[in-house]
């Protein structure tokens, strides 16, 4: 990555670089002083301590998982075939439909879905009172575990799902995979589960992350329908407790930062085992210097 | 990110594709057969509500009509739709502009650590949206947030619960949005396009304006726009921090249909998201096109 940076340009990198530092850093030491140093209290880690007895804070935290792993599961179950039919069939049409499905929900903001959810969830009680169909109404929108929520979930990570599985699904040939996996006498499941996802993991892993924190930050849609999943909690704790929500904002964002390290763990140990490089900048400064060099 | 990634291998099951014409017939409607879960499903959790909306938005009183989606630009409405639009031209105007230069900052530079630092923060921050995001910036900047009380800023007028102070907030994911977005980019501007030219005798500020703009502008209205769509749909952060103390549409749309201000506003509500529908596809029609544009030249 030799670049050719006239030698007057330098300081103002160091000063972007600085004035970024502070403005990324600055909040988030502020959030940590703000809940370890509590007025009239002097230090105190009270906050961080009285998380996990909070009134309703394991049952929010356990819902909002709950939600994230079937919006993850269900996500991958109808995006999956599809994606791998679209590589399989080689059909022009079937890709052009699917690639506009799932671009759509992109088009309407949560606020918006979840005003025509709400309007399709009040046609139970007024229009179907009377039919079988009113226990269903009834059942997706159960406080324990709503349904209706995990809906709107899939269809609001479907575009980043759809898009991770189909750019995993590019850098393999799929065709010749199970081709070679059914000649040598697999079924299409065993060519499917035992060939096909293996290679596919780094985007498998990639879009459950997706799915994953935007369910566990997800606030919109699920406060707006009535339902109490854990960032809905955090800013009704707040009324009461400053601090504490303060704390638990900090611990989401810490539990984030480790999943996607993590991830990005996985990415590398898997980047340094094949020669195929799965992140876009390797493959951008492999290409650069077989240019050099030809 | 992802249109990247595939120029590693252009499609190899394309070339498949061209070589070998298969018996498409019974390949062709399995196929269809193994997408068909995933159509119903968005037919019935998207579809469905999208028509609901659109019916609900076109409905006064029983019978159809554009009262409400009149009614959705006038008054109050108004002032929330302009001000959704200014908050997000504003933000998205600013996070390209800071968005680049950190990006070019961290591209340029030797260390490569501190690029995967601030590639992987980016990736991190951009998702910060929302409530967490909210509280971090209320215990800093709030009426009893850390720095508020120890540099006595409100004594100089400082209030996070302004215009400005969602600004400031916003940018917080808008930045590494940008960062991501644009970082690909540039690294994509070969070394070779600015030696050559040098050597034919350019400045530096001529490369950058008939090589470097030009082929970053596509990416850079293109990140311009998805951050604009992002400001305007952004609906948790502002709720969480300022209630319903700064016109929004977001806001107004969650006041109208929990019915906070009057009984019998909800299919006002529904023409505003009609509205917002309108914007996004905007943004949409913008940024994809783009977006291909980019990837062609920088692949």
């Amino acid at each position: 990555m030799a670049r050719l940076i006239p030698a007057g340009v330098r300081p103002w990198r160091g000063v972007v670089l600085g004035a970024a530092g502070l403005y990324f850093l600055v909040p988030l030491l502020a959030a940590l002083v703000f809940t370890v140093d509590v007025p009239n209290q002097g230090f105190t880690l009270d906050s961080y301590t009285q998380i996990f007895s909070a009134d309703g804070f394991t049952t929010a935290l356990l819902l909002s998982l709950g939600l994230g792993l079937t919006t993850v599961a269900l996500a991958l179950l109808l995006t999956l075939p599809a994606a791998l039919a679209v590589r399989l069939s080689g059909s022009g049409r079937l890709r052009a439909v699917l690639e506009v499905v799932c671009t759509l929900p992109l088009v309407v903001p949560p606020v918006a879905l979840v005003a025509g959810i709400g309007t399709v969830l009040k046609w139970g009680p007024d229009h179907l009172a009377s039919t079988p169909l009113y226990e269903t109404f009834v059942a997706v929108q159960d406080p324990e575990f709503p349904i209706v929520l995990v809906l709107a979930y899939v269809v609001m990570a479907l575009p980043f799902v759809y898009r991770s599985l189909e750019a995993g699904l590019r850098a393999v040939d799929v065709r010749t995979l199970v081709e070679a996996a059914r000649d040598l006498g697999a079924s299409w499941p065993r060519a499917i589960v035992s060939v096909v996802l293996p290679n596919l993991r780094t985007a498998l892993l990639n879009a459950s992350f997706l799915a994953l924190a935007l369910v566990l930050g997800e606030f919109t849609v699920a406060q707006l329908l009535g339902f109490q999943p854990f960032a809905v909690w955090i800013v009704q704790a707040s009324g009461s407790n400053a601090q504490l929500s303060v704390a638990v904002s900090l611990l989401s964002l810490v539990l984030t930062w480790v999943l996607l390290l993590v991830l990005t763990a996985v990415f590398r140990t898997r980047a340094a085992r094949s020669a195929r490089a799965p992140r876009p900048a390797k493959n951008r400064s492999d290409k650069n210097k077989k240019e050099a060099g030809a | 990110m992802t249109t990247l990634t595939t120029s590693s291998s252009p499609g190899v099951g394309d070339a498949l594709d061209a070589r070998r014409p298969r018996r498409r017939g019974p390949r062709a409607s399995g196929s269809w057969l193994a997408a068909l879960p995933l159509l119903a499903f968005v037919a019935l959790a998207f579809g469905l509500p999208a028509v609901a909306m659109v019916d609900g938005a076109f409905t006064v009183n029983g019978s159809y009509g554009l009262g409400n989606l009149d009614q959705s630009v006038h008054g109050a409405y108004r002032t929330a739709l302009l001000g959704s639009l200014k908050l997000a031209a504003t933000t998205a105007g600013i996070g390209s502009v800071l968005g680049l230069l950190l990006a070019q900052a961290v591209v340029t530079s030797r260390g490569r650590a501190l690029r995967e630092a601030v590639l992987t923060a980016s990736g991190v921050l951009a998702n910060f949206g929302g409530v967490p995001l909210a509280f971090a910036f209320v215990a800093t900047l709030g009426n009893a947030g850390v720095l508020t009380t120890r540099l006595g800023l409100d004594r100089h007028g400082w209030s996070l619960y302004s215009f400005w102070g969602l600004t400031l907030t916003y940018l917080y994911f808008l930045v590494p949005l940008m960062v991501l977005t644009v970082a690909p980019a540039l690294d994509g501007l070969r070394p070779q396009w600015r030696e050559a030219a040098l050597n034919s005798g350019a400045g530096a500020w001529q490369y950058w304006r008939h090589v470097g703009i030009p082929v970053l502008l596509p990416t850079l209205l293109g990140g311009f726009v998805l951050l604009f769509g992002s400001a305007f749909a952004a609906y948790a952060t502002a709720a969480a921090m300022v209630g319903s103390s700064i016109p929004l549409v977001t806001l107004q749309i969650a006041d109208a249909l929990s019915g906070n201000v009057l009984i019998g506003q909800e299919n006002v509500a529904l023409a505003l998201s009609l509205d917002m529908v309108l914007v996004a596809a905007l943004v949409m029609a913008v940024h994809l096109p783009l977006q291909r544009r980019s990837a062609r030249w920088l692949a």
